[in-house]
């Protein structure tokens, strides 16, 4: 029942190199000293990793330390690691049915698994690991009803823009946000993962997709334990049912300083951008990084401007080496770095100077998000991100680009 | 339990990035990180706010990051109550966990003014604006919210006897 407060079981507790040693002092000054169980565990280093200064490098050990002392087997560090929600589905970690909470707010990325899934802060990590419980009080729900299918030019990302414009930052507030409608099937799974990565930018507890036949087919070989599948009742009530026609959408971008601030792509291309990034736990998948190199492949990045290009995973990384895409990305004249969530949130590896101005693939253009007060973020597809690049004004990437 | 201070005024849509910039949290120490604290929306914050200072803030206090640094620099800056129209659901958790005291109230976040004397009554959820010499009732908390306040934080309340977390429908979220 929405309103009703519960404790509820969870099958994964999750937190990274910024919220973890925050859980692990608090765990360790309430007197705890044992995990409810190791294996549901999960610590990824993936903020500020490879380490960008000595006190990231000590808060990566303490991270190491506590894994190590309790035994947690899903552990990730430079060179296994990846930007957590693009690694946590990868490797199966989690899968539908589960329960999960993680110290980072795009922990709701996995409800795109059928999962329920949702950000909380570290004390809330510090008790999960203790109990293997979190109290919630049951959201109520928004209905997102898709329906036709995405025009080329656009990606899940152009779709959840979309649905935060149209709602704003706080239109799901406390709520659960459920995607349905025949519009879902012509969705990837990369297209899922990062349209519920951002219901948190419309302020929802969780976004949550029915499980079809990709998500098994995706979830398959991988995740440990059987997923289990649940639906919403026949006769669920609703707080609200959006329509969202996806034939409808267009290439969008979020204009500073809010999420909300939702243009189409085809009225700022007289906007110059200093700085572009394709990457993040919102668009660092395998489709993003192919998206980027259908467009930069035997192109070249404008003057100017600087492109960085940050695969999720370390298989991700892989597999754009394996099929000559990072090449292209070098001869294109753009960087690659390792996985890292680095830039979007102005920690390192592209922060920006005062007036300058970025056009990336990330999930949040608040003040000073990305560097100094006076910068400025724009937010887009990787299409969108990777024509912007080759052109130094936000660019709507179209079949005949050139 | 009560606080009483001056008014720091601020809009909706106070993101945790501006609480405490993304840029500091290479450290979890709460004395440094609070030193940060509000610098990306008001650089003389730190300067001005003495204990038992309020915050009055507009709809979805603290939305985006869920970083726990934020209702930390927050209480470590002495901060005594924070009144918003609404505030967005992580950060409301936290502050609860963490024990920064928070109050939902349309009416006094919309009217309270900056630098305007207010004092808060945590156990009726009675805002006074000394200055307009106006109340305001808050949303009070569910039960099993206040229990966690009055233990002094999630984890403490966690080691104490169990209590009933199957409460009725109650205003409050989380």
């Amino acid at each position: 029942m929405p309103g009703q407060l519960i404790s509820a079981k969870l099958d994964v507790v999750l937190g990274n190199d910024i919220t973890t040693p925050v859980a692990v002092r608090e765990f360790e000054k309430a007197g705890f000293d044992r995990l409810f169980d190791p294996d549901r565990i999960t610590i990824v280093l993936d903020h500020f990793v490879p380490n960008k200064d000595i006190k990231a490098a000590e808060q990566s050990r303490l991270c190491r330390e506590f894994a190590r002392a309790h035994g947690i087997r899903h552990f990730y560090d430079v060179g296994q690691m990846g930007i957590e929600h693009a690694l946590l589905p990868e490797k199966g970690i989690v899968t539908a049915g589960d329960c999960i909470i993680g110290a980072d707010s795009h922990t709701c990325t996995y409800g795109a698994l059928g999962a329920f899934s949702t950000g909380v802060g570290s004390t809330d990590m510090a008790a999960g690991m203790a109990t293997g419980t979190a109290w919630f009080k049951v959201p109520s729900a928004i209905q997102v009803r898709l329906k036709g299918k995405l025009p080329d030019n656009c990606s899940g990302k152009d779709v959840i823009l979309t649905l935060i414009g149209r709602i704003g930052v706080d239109g799901a507030l406390y709520k659960s946000i459920e995607f349905s409608g025949e519009g879902i099937c012509g969705l990837s799974m990369d297209d899922r993962f990062c349209i519920c990565n951002m219901a948190v930018e419309a302020g929802a507890k969780n976004g949550i997709f029915p499980v079809d036949e990709r998500t098994m087919a995706y979830m398959e070989g991988r995740t440990e334990r059987p997923p289990v599948i649940y639906a919403p009742d026949e006769d669920a009530e609703y707080d609200e049912i959006i329509e969202l026609d996806l034939s409808a959408v267009v290439p969008v971008a979020a204009c500073p300083h809010l999420p909300e601030n939702i243009r189409p792509v085809s009225e700022l291309h007289h906007i110059r951008v200093d700085q572009v990034v394709i990457g993040s736990c919102t668009n660092g998948r395998l489709e993003d990084m192919e998206a980027a190199y259908k467009v930069l492949r035997g192109r070249r990045v404008a003057e100017g401007v600087r492109c960085i290009i940050i695969p999720a995973t370390m298989d991700i990384v892989k597999k754009c080496v394996q099929r000559g895409w990072y090449t292209a990305f070098l001869d294109a004249g753009a960087v690659v770095s390792t996985p890292t969530c680095g830039p979007c949130l102005g920690g390192y590896m592209g922060v920006l100077a005062a007036k300058e101005r970025c056009l990336s693939t990330t999930n949040r253009n608040f003040v000073g998000r990305m560097g100094h007060v006076e910068s400025e973020v724009y937010l887009a597809s990787p299409l969108t991100a990777a024509a912007t690049a080759l052109t130094g004004y936000i660019t709507e990437y179209r079949e005949d680009f050139e | 339990m009560n606080a009483k201070g001056k008014v720091f005024k601020y809009p909706d849509n106070v993101d945790t990035d501006v609480i405490i910039p993304a840029r500091y949290l290479n450290t979890q120490d709460a004395k440094e990180l609070s030193l940060h604290c509000m610098e990306d929306i008001d650089p003389s914050f730190i300067r001005k706010a003495a204990p038992g200072d309020i915050i009055a803030a507009g709809w979805n206090f603290g939305c985006g990051s869920s970083r726990e640094h934020a209702p930390l620099v927050l209480k470590t800056c002495g901060v005594g109550c924070v009144i918003a129209r609404s505030f967005a659901r992580i950060f409301y958790r936290n502050a609860i966990n963490i024990g920064l005291p928070i109050l939902e109230c349309e009416e006094a976040a919309e009217e309270i003014r900056e630098g305007d004397e207010v004092s808060v009554d945590f156990d009726t959820g009675v805002i006074t604006d000394l200055t307009t010499q106006k109340t305001y009732a808050a949303q009070p908390f569910p039960e099993f919210i206040q229990k966690i306040i009055q233990s002094g934080g999630l984890l403490k309340s966690l080691k104490e006897p169990d209590t009933s977390r199957d409460g009725e429908s109650q205003r409050g979220e989380a």
